[in-house]
């Protein structure tokens, strides 16, 4: 099958971009996505021209590098997939693709496709964790958890940290990314100890890099991994929550 | 030189509790006057980088990813196996090690291996108390299955993504030390040398890979966590950056690198589908749990699986293999596989495959049991190859996926060189010639959190009050030099092929005479191809752009260029090697029927090899194996 690439490229986050149009010709619809833009490269390179820079690793929808907004959408047509798993079956023959790099404040681009998203590094490091020092863990089964509590935790932990819900959203909010984690740690016994503190410092971090949510819900529909909308509505309760339990507010810390 | 493994006296079981007795501590208030650089983020290095950083030691991290969380540790699908016998099926310490030393062909040194058991327990309670939602059972406490080459159940998983989940919870133990200041991340940072001074690792390298800005860091002491090198073979299972470059730099600096050829041929990935394919895709190990798998009983049978009658089909692990079945460890579940293809027998359009059934499976627990299993594993075959593993049985073919090779590291996790480490799928410690199932994911970490934090102690207490040498030294600015003119030559030979062209060719080198069977004709053959490719690559290699920005050709060409040595160090190895053990395959050391045959008298050794320059053979040094806890059987799965 024959393709277009309307694809944006640009040198750096302080230069202007613009699109650019390629041919894709003789491309099987067995190859992923990645693939065909792989052969555009070698075919810019044989014609002498820099390739195409664009994030991707495992290529096996896990590892959350990938990050390509394809025909308007993140990861482009197909639900619940992340770029690297999308198939070239999924377009037509002559189609025009239009392809981007994630769009938003919170990211700036780096070159062509690729961009920064270590503001999720931070959100993280504000308390996306639960502070166990190597060793003094007890007994794994000393705490039972309920199976339903643990399943939960799961979904909310499958999040791959691509950064498309950010790039889904008219206001570029992070509350979808940031919510799973808080919901993973927060729905588990091991986790409640720090609950409150780590949902407002959570939440305060990311509205430092983010915009405001304002209950659109494209986030959820462009995840690759079907992070539920509830997530974030756990997470403005333990907000909320937080602020009032916050022990500094109660006097119990300086 | 004598490979000194440092491995203490006594007896197996305390010889590492002795010797953490016997090493040397830095006290609490002296860790931060030690510098620490770690390289590498994923299960060991994350893991290393935040207990170091717990402890108190001023760490300063590296990855090449975007982000810590990127590293391929996440691929892992299946779990991750501990001793803790909460099945109550005779699983022990003990036999976690022994079933780890007779999987991996008796190829790998004991005590490190009864470490690794030992503190595979304290790695479960570790994780479930940072949150890791392992599987569990409606009573509230952790589940386990099993795994290919043992009949015990002591994997704990997390769906299909548990290296996803142990690596996201080294991740946040990580973040946890770098929001607290303790710990610099330094990330789209790659390392390109290592530093030396008086035969000593004083620091290293790195590029900044947005800017291209060469930059060196010392320290006291630097440890390499930068895992395998499967992708020397271009197609593998490993992410696309996966790469060789940090443990050839070390190596080429003096750093031994052992038993180079044991690779590990994964048996359940996807078949390719063109040749396009830029990569191979892992489906868990654990769907050989309830897939049953077959080949048509007479070759070229191009009918659709459902029109082949139970009579016309061939069980070939369940007849060859009837105590473990389709639980065979994966070298002779790949070699199998591989044998069946040969004879014509494969299956799909490609012919390059075998079936993975799950019919039986769904027939007697329902699809409800299967899809909770494995549903994820099911959708993700789907998506890639538009067929219903529920309805048609998956196409499955072995492909690389692990290498059990790797620096040489003493029992403390030191190379050769002092003050360099190597830890993880890195160094060659644990796994001897095959590595078991969800042993990787145990290995990774227990290096990181629980053997490194205390060995590297006993070398960093020598140096107390001293400096790490400075940056402004002649070695740091030569070492850069030197990367500089590396970068700067790759863009200079304008000639007319991609890299990636060049490391397709190299793969397939590999792949037909270092891959599941091996001979030494093929051999001598790879080590005459091998070196003209490489000299064609620096006469014809096209790079193109600068240093100055982001540039991902020119970050593969240097990785590529270190593949090709590599590549050629795993052949000498292969050829060394003239038996067949594990994953290493000689096809003039096999029995009668086929399986591989094991020369204890004279291999039972492990292969160091030692650098001696571009064009000349390295040195080998054998490092000899002492059994003295198990006994060298033939390993039987019938």
């Amino acid at each position: 099958m024959n393709v277009t690439l309307k694809l944006w490229r640009q040198e750096s986050a302080d230069k202007p971009g613009a699109y650019v149009m390629l041919e894709a010709n003789d491309i099987s619809p067995e190859m992923s996505f990645l693939e065909m833009l792989d052969i555009v490269n070698e075919n810019l390179i044989a014609a002498g021209e820099v390739p195409i820079e664009f994030d991707h690793d495992c290529r096996e929808g896990i590892c959350g590098t990938c990050s390509l907004v394809i025909d308007g959408i993140p990861h482009g047509p197909q639900r619940s997939t992340a770029t690297c798993q999308l198939h070239m079956r999924k377009f037509r023959d002559g189609a025009v693709i239009t392809v981007e790099p994630w769009r938003a404040a919170g990211f700036p681009i780096v070159r062509d496709l690729v961009v920064d998203r270590s503001a999720f590094d931070r959100i993280i490091e504000a308390g996306g964790f639960i502070s166990v020092a190597t060793g003094s863990a007890p007994e794994a089964n000393l705490t039972p958890v309920p199976r339903e509590a643990a399943e939960a935790a799961m979904d909310a932990a499958s999040c791959i940290g691509c950064g498309a819900c950010v790039a889904a959203c008219p206001n570029g909010a992070a509350q979808l990314f940031t919510a799973a984690k808080i919901t993973q740690l927060n729905l588990l016994p091991q986790g409640q100890p720090e609950r409150w503190a780590r949902t407002v410092n959570m939440v305060d971090t990311m509205e430092e890099y983010f915009g405001s949510c304002t209950n659109i819900g494209e986030c959820a529909s462009a995840c690759p991994q079907d992070i539920s909308l509830d997530f974030i509505a756990l997470m403005n309760r333990d907000y909320a929550r937080g602020m009032v339990r916050q022990r500094r507010l109660t006097g119990q810390r300086s | 030189m004598i490979l000194e493994s440092k491995v203490p006296a006594g007896p197996l079981a305390e010889k590492w509790e002795s010797h953490r007795f016997n090493m040397k501590l830095v006290a609490p208030t002296n860790r931060r006057k030690f510098k620490v650089i770690i390289i590498g983020t994923g299960l060991a290095g994350a893991s290393a980088a935040a207990t170091l950083g717990e402890l108190g030691y001023d760490v300063d991290v590296f990855t090449y990813h975007d982000s810590p969380r990127r590293a391929h540790s996440i691929a892992a699908q299946g779990g991750i196996n501990a001793a803790k016998n909460y099945r109550g099926d005779g699983d022990s310490i003990f036999r976690l090690f022994y079933d780890t030393i007779k999987g991996g062909d008796y190829r790998s040194r004991e005590a490190n291996v009864y470490r690794l058991a030992e503190v595979s327990n304290e790695i479960i309670d570790q994780c479930t108390a940072q949150g890791v939602p392992f599987a569990r059972e409606y009573g509230g406490l952790l589940d386990n299955r099993s795994f290919g080459g043992v009949q015990v159940s002591r994997t704990f998983y997390a769906r299909g993504q548990t290296g996803q989940q142990l690596l996201l919870g080294s991740y946040q133990a990580l973040a946890r030390q770098v929001g607290l200041g303790a710990v610099k991340l330094h990330t789209r940072a790659e390392m390109l040398e290592v530093v030396l001074k008086d035969g000593q690792a004083v620091g290293v390298v790195v590029r900044d890979l947005t800017s291209g800005e060469i930059s060196t860091h010392s320290a006291h002491a630097v440890v390499l966590a930068t895992g395998g090198y499967s992708n020397a073979y271009y197609l593998s299972t490993n992410a696309m950056a996966c790469n060789g470059t940090a443990i050839w730099r070390a190596y080429r600096k003096g750093a031994q690198f052992a038993n180079a050829s044991f690779t590990q041929i994964h048996p359940t990935c996807i078949p390719a589908s063109d040749e396009f394919q830029s990569k191979l895709t892992l489906m868990s190990e654990s769907l050989r749990n309830d897939g049953r798998i077959w080949v048509p009983e007479k070759a070229e049978d191009s009918r659709p699986a459902s029109q082949i009658p139970e009579a016309e089909r061939d069980y070939y692990l369940e007849r060859r293999y009837p105590a473990f079945g389709n639980l065979v460890p994966r070298d002779v579940a790949s070699r199998a596989a591989k044998q069946q293809i040969d004879q014509n027998k494969g299956v799909g359009p490609l012919h390059n495959g075998v079936y993975l059934d799950f019919h039986d499976s769904i027939e007697r627990l329902g699809r409800d049991v299967i899809a909770a299993r494995y549903g994820n594993l099911f959708e993700m075959y789907e998506r890639i190859t538009d067929e219903n593993p529920y309805e048609t049985p998956m196409r499955i073919y072995p492909a690389p996926h692990y290498t059990m090779g790797g620096l040489w590291v003493d029992y403390e996790l030191m190379t050769t060189v002092p003050g360099l480490y190597s830890i993880g799928e890195a160094n060659f410690s644990d796994h001897g010639a095959n590595r078991l199932g969800a042993s990787a994911l145990m290995q990774g970490l227990a290096d990181g959190y629980f053997v490194l934090p205390y060995t590297i102690a006993n070398f960093l207490a020598k140096s107390l009050n001293t400096d790490p040498v400075s940056t402004d030294d002649p070695v740091f600015h030569e070492a850069a030099r030197d990367v500089t003119d590396r970068l700067n030559m790759f863009l200079g030979i304008k000639g007319s092929r991609s890299v990636d062209w060049f490391h397709r060719e190299l793969g397939k080198i590999l792949i037909e005479h270092c891959g599941m069977a091996r001979n030494a004709s093929g051999l001598e053959k790879a080590l005459s191809d091998i070196p003209a490719l490489r000299d064609e690559f620096y006469q014809d290699v096209r790079v193109l752009g600068e240093n100055e920005t982001l540039n991902q050709s020119l970050e593969k060409a240097g990785r590529v260029a270190d593949f090709f040595e590599l590549g050629e160090l795993m052949c000498r190895d292969a050829l060394h090697r003239e038996e067949s053990c594990g994953g290493h395959f000689r096809e003039e050391h096999q029995t009668e029927d086929g399986e591989a045959l094991r020369r204890d008298d004279e291999f039972a050794h492990v292969a160091s090899w030692e650098w001696t320059g571009l064009d000349t053979e390295p040195n080998l040094h054998k490092e000899e194996l002492e059994f003295e806890n198990v006994e060298l059987t033939t390993r039987s799965y019938k």
